[in-house]
């Protein structure tokens, strides 16, 4: 893509999360959203930030690998338990990122 | 105090542990950013433009890869449509606002200054007519972090040690944010079946993987909330 059509396809995704965040805030009064995708909604962040996660620990440079010799295996699931324990995002980073230098 | 600046003043100091977070974050992106080969200046106006750091994060293997621009629009369409919950849920609390601070105010609406303002907001020991600036002091300390992380990153990329595994800091912050919200099956089920999607379609191209795990894992959600009150349970 040149620079200028990139530029413009920035500015395109720009507007669509400006959009997203904006859109409930602007129009609450004024549309109602039909139940099903408001119950739906609820499992956007688990299943959008899972299929995130998912590849990027089991398949490291883009094989699978689903055993204890995989170090990115084992900084998350110290991640995993750091975060459920103290529900705080600083410490599950870093706690993740110390097991993933002390393994690899 | 529950004056608009205390309050401006109580954002900011709230974001701060969550801005340590984020600096590693905005550093990588821009060594990642710069690597990709992008001009400087176009790759920092994803940080003023999208301002989405894991839309922006993504996106750059994507152009890398020639995706075409539909693709990319699409992509940071399901990366931030958890943005329409936040959008959802702080509504009624901006209701009474006039239409620049509405504009403002989702402007600035990332994960990181929708999580502390929803907090206290639910807050039941004080008035919330100003806590909208409270809302603003999060907003605008996360957007100046990462405007200077990013930019760091990409002005002076190279100089930062390579071969640490950084990248892997976005989905170590992910964890962190969504393992402590998965208190119920429905959740879980929508976490574990996208996430096992995403691994098994992974060979498709421009992360379409993503999209297609996301909606498996919203329906795999729905059918297990819908089973659950089927039996009665909750």
């Amino acid at each position: 893509m040149s620079s200028t059509n990139l530029f413009f396809t920035i500015l395109a995704m720009g507007a669509v999360t400006f959009g997203l965040r904006l859109s409930l805030i602007l129009l609450a009064d004024k549309i109602t959203i039909p139940e099903l995708v408001q119950r739906g909604l609820k499992y956007v962040p688990p299943a959008v930030l899972s299929a995130i996660i998912f590849p990027d620990v089991l398949m490291p440079g883009g094989t699978l690998n689903v055993s204890l010799q995989n170090p990115y295996l084992l900084a998350a699931a110290a991640a995993v338990g750091v975060a459920w324990w103290r529900k705080n995002v600083f410490a599950t980073m870093a706690v993740g990122m110390i097991v993933l230098w002390l393994t690899r | 105090m529950n004056s608009p600046k205390a309050q401006f003043l109580a954002g900011v100091r709230t974001e701060i542990p969550i801005v340590l977070g984020v600096i590693p974050f905005g550093l990588i992106f821009g060594v990642l950013a710069a690597n990709a080969g992008l001009p400087s200046m176009l790759a920092w106006s994803t940080s003023q433009i999208i301002f989405a750091g894991s839309a922006q994060f993504l996106a750059i293997p994507l152009i890398q890869q020639g995706a075409p621009a539909t693709i990319l629009i699409l992509t940071t369409f399901i990366i931030n449509l958890r943005h329409l919950l936040y959008s959802a849920s702080l509504s009624p609390h901006a209701q009474h606002l006039p239409i620049r601070w509405k504009l403002l105010l989702s402007y600035l609406l990332t994960d990181e200054a929708y999580t502390p303002t929803i907090v206290q907001y639910q807050r039941e020991d004080m008035p919330h007519e100003h806590t909208h600036w409270f809302w603003l002091g999060t907003g605008l300390t996360l957007w100046a972090s990462w405007q200077i992380t990013t930019g760091l990153g990409i002005f002076l990329g190279a100089q930062l040690p390579d071969g640490l595994g950084l990248e892997f800091t976005l989905s170590l912050t992910f964890i962190g944010l969504i393992v402590p919200t998965l208190t119920r099956w429905p959740s879980i089920g929508a976490a574990l079946s996208a996430g096992v999607i995403a691994v098994g379609t992974a060979e498709l191209p421009f992360r379409l993987n993503l999209m297609l795990a996301a909606l498996i894992g919203i329906g795999v959600g729905l059918l297990l909330e819908a089973r659950e009150r089927e039996l009665g349970v909750g």
